[in-house]
C-alpha cells in the first residue's frame, strides 16, 4: 500500500480509548452496556441480538424444512407447526430484520456525517429497550402463552395475524396477546429510532456536508426512518383495536358482531408493504457504499440514486392492496393497484442499472463483502422479476399464498437482505472490532449459503406453480409436491453449514483477527478516518467535507472529487 | 442389509478424517433427514396417495376452463417479458463481473472516476416505463375479462360455504347441499354452461383454489364474492384451501368433479333423494340420532337435522372422508368416527365414545347412505 495515504491513516490495532474499557471486570462490564446511550454500542447491541434470533428463527425454519421434505411427515404437529411458521415470520421481520437493520444505521449514520453521537442518545436506548424486552416477550409466550389451556404455547395465527382467526372465538387463551403486545411494543421502539435517524441526519451533520453531500446511506437511512414513521403507527392502532375487540367487547375486526375482516387486512398491509422497503432499502444502503468501493469506482448517478430511493418511498405506500387481489376488489381496484406496483419496479430498476453503471470500468475486488454484493444484485433481480409477475393480477390470483409468494419474498429478504446483511458484517467487522473477519472462512460461508439459498429457494417457485398453498403443515403424495420440497429441505443443510462457518469466523476473529487498522478497504466515507474501533466521541475533532468521498479528496488531492460534483 | 450399513459407515469415517470434507458431511445429514422425516411418511397415507395419482397431474398451466386459461396466456405472456430483462441485465452484469474485475497488476491503479450520464439515465427509466406500460394494460384487460364477465341465463349457481376444515357446497335451484366434492357439469364451448359460484364464510377466512380451473378468490366472513368456471374437460380436478385458517389449513382439500350434463343430471337426481330407509341397519341409525352426531350433521329422512358438520345425507356417494383426508372406505370411516384427530388431529369433530358396537352399527348404516 504504497503512496500518499497510508502515513496519514497508519495501521492503528484498535481505539486507545476502549482499551481501557476492556480492563473492566464483568460486572462493570455489563453495567456500562446496560446503561450505554453511545450509538455505536447500541447498534451494536441490536445487530447482536438480531443475530441471535436470526439463528433462533432460522432453526424454526429448519424444522420446518424437515417437517416437509417429504409427504405426511409426523415430526411436529399441526399445532406445533403453525407456532414455528408464526415465530419464525414474526421474529424473522421484527426480531432480525428490523433490529439489525436499525443497528446498523445506529451505528454508521452518525460516523458517516461526521456527528458525535445521535440526535437523542437517550431516545436512542429507550428504543432499544423497548424493543428488547417486546422481543423477549414473544419468546416468553412457549411459556406463559397457554392462558385457559395451563401449559404455554407460542401464537399460531401468522405472521400477518388475518382476522377474525384472532378474535377470541378462534383463538382462545393468550398466546395471541403475546403476539399484539410484544410487536406492539418492538414497533414503538423502531418510531422512535426512525424520529432520532431524520433529525441526526438534518441537523448534525458535519461542516460542510451539505444534503447532496451526504453519503447514500445516510440518504436511504432518511428515507427508510421516514417509511418506519408512516407505516408503523398503521400496525399498532390495529393491533390497540384487536386488543379492544378481545377485551373490551369492541367489534372491528369480530365479524361474529359485524365487524370486518378485510379492515384488518387493509391496516396490516398499509403497514406491512412499506414494512418490505423498510427491510430493503438498508440492504440498498449497504450495497451503494460497498459495490463502488471494492469497484473502486465512484457510485455512478449519485442525484439518481437519491432521486430513486425517494421515489421508492413514497411509491411503496401507495400499493399495499396488491397483497389483497384475491380478496374479491373490483376490477377497478385491482387495476390501481397492478399499476402501481409495477411503477415501483421503475425506481428499482433505476437502482440496479446504477450499480451496475458504478461496477462498469472500475477493477472489481472480489473480496468477501463484494461476494455477497454481486449476488445480491443478481438475487434481488430475480426477486424483483417475481414481483413484476406477482402483480400481474390475474396471475397473482393463482399464485398469491403459494409457495411461489414464499419463494417470492425470501428471494427478496434472504437473497436480498440477509445477503447485504452479510455484506455489511463483513465490510464493518473491522471498524466495529478493530479485527478483520477470516477471508477464507468468509468465502467457505459465502458458497455454502449460496448454494443451499438456490437449492432451497428456487424450487420453492415450482412447488407453488404446482399448485401447493403456503402454510400447509403437510402434503398428500401424489401431486407433484414431493420432489421440489425435498431439493428445498436438502438446501437447508447447506445453509446451516455456511452458518456454522460464519458464527466460527465470528468467534475467531472477536479474539485472533488480523488487526484492521482505521481503513483496511482502502475506502472514502468518514467512518474510515477514524480508529477501529472508533473512541466513544467518535472523532477528536469535528472533520470538515468538501465532497461525497472526503476520504478520496486527501488521498488523491492532485484529482478531489469535490472538482466535479 | 447389516454389512451394507456397516461399509457405508466405515467409509464414512474414512472420509471424515480428511480435513473440510464439509460436501460429504452435508449427504450425511442429508440422509439423517431423510431417515428422521422418512420413517413416519408412509404410515398414515390414509389410501389418498394412490387415489391423487390417479387423477392427471397439472397446475396453473394446464387450464381447463376459461378463466384459468386467460391467466395462463397472460401468465406467459409475462414470464416471457421479466426472462428477457432477466437474461438483458443478468447478462451485463455477468459481463461486467468477469470483464472489469481486478487483476493482480493493477492493484494499485484507480480506475478513471465516472459520476454519471444523463442520456443513459434516461435511456434506463423510459424503457422500463414502456414495459410496465405495455404490460399493465394487457393485464387490466384480462382482469375485466374475468371479472366483469356477465353470468349467462343458464349458469349453474353453487353457493360455498368455507368451514374450519371442510367445504359446503348448496345448489338453491337444485335443492341439494354437499360437502368437500364439488360436482358442475361439462360446459360445450359453442354452448356454455358455466357454474357461479358465491363464495362465503362460516367462520373465518379461507380461499377458494382449484388451479386448472381459475384462480383462487377468498371466502370471508360477512362478504359475499364470486367466481365462474366452465370446466371444458370432464375429470376430477384437485384444488385447496389457500388461506391460513387455522390448525387443519392443510388438509381442508376440494375435488371438483366435472361430467357430462346427462352424468351431471343423474347426480343431481340422486341426491335429492332423502337417505333411504334400510331396516337391516335401523340400530345404526338410532346409535347416529341419540348421540351427538345428530346435533352438527343432517341427514335427510331421518330426525337429524345439525348444520355445524357436513351434510352426510349421501355421504357415501363421496370419495374422501375428513375434506379429503383419507378414501370414503368403510375401515376408514371407522377410525375416523372412533376418533377424528388421529386422521386429521385438530378437527373439531370430537371422539365420539361409542361403544365397539355401537360404532360397528352406526358405521353399517352410514355406508348405506349412497
Amino acid at each position: 500500500m504504497a503512496g500518499t495515504i497510508d502515513d496519514r491513516f497508519a495501521l492503528d490495532a484498535g481505539g486507545s480509548e476502549l482499551a481501557s474499557a476492556n480492563a473492566l471486570p464483568i460486572a462493570g462490564k455489563l453495567h456500562e452496556w446496560i446503561t450505554t446511550v453511545d450509538h455505536k454500542k447500541l447498534g451494536l447491541m441490536y445487530i447482536g441480538w438480531g443475530l441471535i434470533f436470526f439463528l433462533v428463527a432460522g432453526l424454526q425454519a429448519a424444522t420446518i424444512r424437515l417437517q416437509l421434505a417429504v409427504p405426511n411427515a409426523g415430526i411436529v404437529s399441526p399445532q406445533v407447526f403453525n407456532r414455528l411458521l408464526t415465530l419464525h415470520g414474526t421474529a424473522m421481520v421484527f426480531l432480525v430484520g428490523m433490529p439489525i437493520l436499525t443497528g446498523f444505521f445506529n451505528y454508521l449514520v452518525p460516523l458517516m456525517i461526521g456527528a458525535r453521537d445521535l440526535a437523542f442518545p437517550r431516545l436512542n436506548a429507550f428504543g432499544f429497550w423497548l424493543w428488547f424486552f417486546g422481543s423477549l416477550l414473544l419468546y416468553f409466550s412457549y411459556i406463559g402463552g397457554g392462558g385457559m389451556e395451563g401449559a404455554g404455547s407460542a401464537p399460531s395465527v401468522g405472521w400477518f395475524a388475518y382476522a377474525p382467526l384472532t378474535e377470541t372465538p378462534f383463538s382462545r387463551g393468550h398466546s395471541t396477546d403475546y403476539w399484539i403486545i410484544s410487536i406492539l411494543l418492538a414497533s414503538v421502539g423502531s418510531t422512535a429510532t426512525a424520529v432520532n435517524l431524520i433529525a441526526t441526519a438534518f441537523s448534525m451533520r458535519c461542516p460542510g456536508m451539505a444534503l447532496n453531500k451526504m453519503p447514500v446511506l445516510v440518504w436511504l437511512a432518511v428515507v427508510d426512518a421516514g417509511l418506519m414513521l408512516v407505516a408503523l403507527p398503521p400496525l399498532s392502532a390495529a393491533q390497540i383495536m384487536l386488543l379492544l375487540d378481545r377485551y373490551m367487547g369492541a367489534h372491528f375486526f369480530d365479524t361474529q358482531a359485524g365487524g370486518s375482516a378485510l379492515l384488518w387486512q387493509h391496516f396490516f398491509w398499509i403497514f406491512g408493504h412499506p414494512e418490505v422497503y423498510v427491510l430493503v432499502i438498508p440492504a440498498f444502503a449497504f450495497a451503494s457504499e460497498i459495490i463502488p468501493v471494492f469497484s473502486r469506482k465512484v457510485i455512478f448517478g449519485y442525484e439518481v440514486m437519491v432521486a430513486a430511493s425517494c421515489a421508492i418511498g413514497f411509491l411503496s405506500l401507495g400499493v399495499w392492496a396488491h397483497h389483497m387481489f384475491s380478496v374479491g376488489m373490483t376490477p377497478a381496484g385491482n387495476a390501481f393497484f397492478v399499476t402501481s406496483s409495477m411503477l415501483v419496479g421503475i425506481p428499482t430498476g433505476i437502482k440496479i442499472f446504477n450499480w451496475l453503471g458504478t461496477m462498469w470500468g472500475g477493477r472489481i475486488r472480489l473480496r468477501v463483502p463484494m461476494l455477497f454484493a454481486i449476488a445480491f444484485l443478481f438475487q434481488f433481480l430475480i426477486a424483483g422479476l417475481t414481483g413484476i409477475i406477482l402483480a400481474v393480477a390475474p396471475f397473482d390470483w393463482q399464485l398469491t399464498d403459494t409457495y411461489f409468494v414464499v419463494a417470492h419474498f425470501h428471494y427478496v429478504l434472504i437473497g436480498g437482505i440477509v445477503f447485504m446483511i452479510f455484506a455489511a458484517i463483513y465490510y464493518w467487522f473491522p471498524k466495529a472490532t478493530g479485527r478483520m473477519l477470516d477471508e477464507r472462512l468468509g468465502q467457505l460461508h459465502f458458497w455454502l449459503f449460496l448454494i443451499g439459498f438456490h437449492l432451497t429457494f428456487d424450487t420453492l417457485h415450482f412447488a407453488g406453480l404446482q399448485g401447493m398453498p403456503r402454510r400447509i403443515y403437510t402434503y398428500q403424495p401424489g401431486r407433484g409436491f414431493e420432489l421440489p420440497n425435498l431439493i428445498a429441505s436438502i438446501g437447508v443443510i447447506f445453509q446451516a453449514l455456511g452458518m456454522i462457518a460464519f458464527v466460527f469466523d465470528v468467534i475467531k476473529s472477536l479474539t485472533s483477527g488480523k488487526p484492521a487498522g482505521k481503513d483496511p478497504w482502502d475506502a472514502w466515507t468518514l467512518e474510515w478516518s477514524t480508529s477501529s474501533p472508533p473512541p466513544e466521541y467518535n472523532f477528536a475533532d469535528l472533520p470538515t467535507v468538501h465532497s461525497r468521498r472526503p476520504l478520496w479528496d486527501l488521498k488523491h488531492p492532485e484529482d478531489p472529487d469535490w472538482k466535479y460534483e | 442389509m447389516g454389512g451394507g450399513v456397516r461399509s457405508v459407515s466405515d467409509s464414512i469415517g474414512v472420509r471424515l478424517r480428511r480435513a473440510g470434507d464439509l460436501i460429504l458431511l452435508s449427504s450425511v445429514s442429508m440422509g439423517a433427514v431423510l431417515m428422521l422425516a422418512g420413517t413416519p411418511a408412509s404410515a398414515e397415507d390414509w389410501g389418498m396417495g394412490a387415489a391423487n395419482r390417479e387423477i392427471a397431474r397439472g397446475a396453473v398451466f394446464s387450464p381447463v376452463s376459461t378463466p384459468a386459461s386467460e391467466i395462463a396466456t397472460l401468465a406467459w405472456f409475462t414470464l416471457a417479458i421479466t426472462l428477457a430483462i432477466f437474461l438483458t441485465v443478468g447478462g451485463l452484469l455477468l459481463y461486467s463481473v468477469i470483464r472489469f474485475r481486478a487483476r493482480p497488476s493493477d492493484e494499485q491503479r484507480e480506475p478513471p472516476q465516472l459520476y454519471g450520464s444523463n442520456p443513459i439515465e434516461f435511456a434506463w427509466t423510459a424503457i422500463p416505463l414502456l414495459i410496465v406500460f405495455v404490460l399493465a394494460l394487457t393485464t387490466v384487460r384480462t382482469i375485466y375479462d374475468v371479472q366483469a364477465a356477465v353470468e349467462p341465463p343458464n349458469a349453474v349457481h353453487v353457493r360455498v360455504i368455507g368451514h374450519q376444515w371442510w367445504w359446503e357446497f348448496r345448489y338453491p335451484d337444485l335443492g341439494i347441499v354437499t360437502a368437500n366434492e364439488l360436482h358442475v357439469p361439462l360446459s360445450d364451448p359453442a354452448h356454455p354452461t358455466p357454474t357461479w359460484l358465491e363464495l362465503e364464510s362460516a367462520d373465518v377466512a379461507h380461499s377458494f383454489w382449484v388451479p386448472r380451473l381459475a384462480g383462487k378468490t377468498d371466502l370471508i366472513p360477512n362478504k359475499i364474492n364470486t367466481m365462474w368456471i366452465d370446466p371444458h374437460q370432464p375429470g376430477i380436478y384437485l384444488g385447496q384451501c389457500a388461506e391460513f385458517c387455522g390448525t387443519e389449513h392443510a388438509m381442508m382439500l376440494i375435488r371438483v368433479v366435472v361430467e357430462p350434463r346427462a352424468n351431471f343430471d343423474r347426480w343431481v337426481a340422486a341426491q335429492r333423494m332423502p337417505a333411504s330407509p334400510h331396516d337391516a341397519v335401523a340400530h345404526g341409525r338410532q346409535v347416529f340420532q341419540t348421540n351427538a352426531c345428530a346435533s352438527c350433521h343432517t341427514v335427510q329422512g331421518t330426525s337429524a337435522h345439525g348444520t355445524y358438520g357436513p351434510d352426510l345425507t349421501h355421504m357415501m356417494s363421496r370419495q374422501t372422508v375428513g375434506s379429503g383426508v383419507a378414501t370414503n372406505t368403510a375401515d376408514h370411516l371407522k377410525i375416523w368416527v372412533r376418533d377424528p384427530a388421529r386422521m386429521k388431529p385438530g378437527a373439531l369433530m370430537p371422539a365420539m365414545n361409542l361403544s365397539e358396537k355401537d360404532l360397528d352399527d352406526v358405521v353399517t348404516w352410514m355406508v348405506t347412505l349412497k
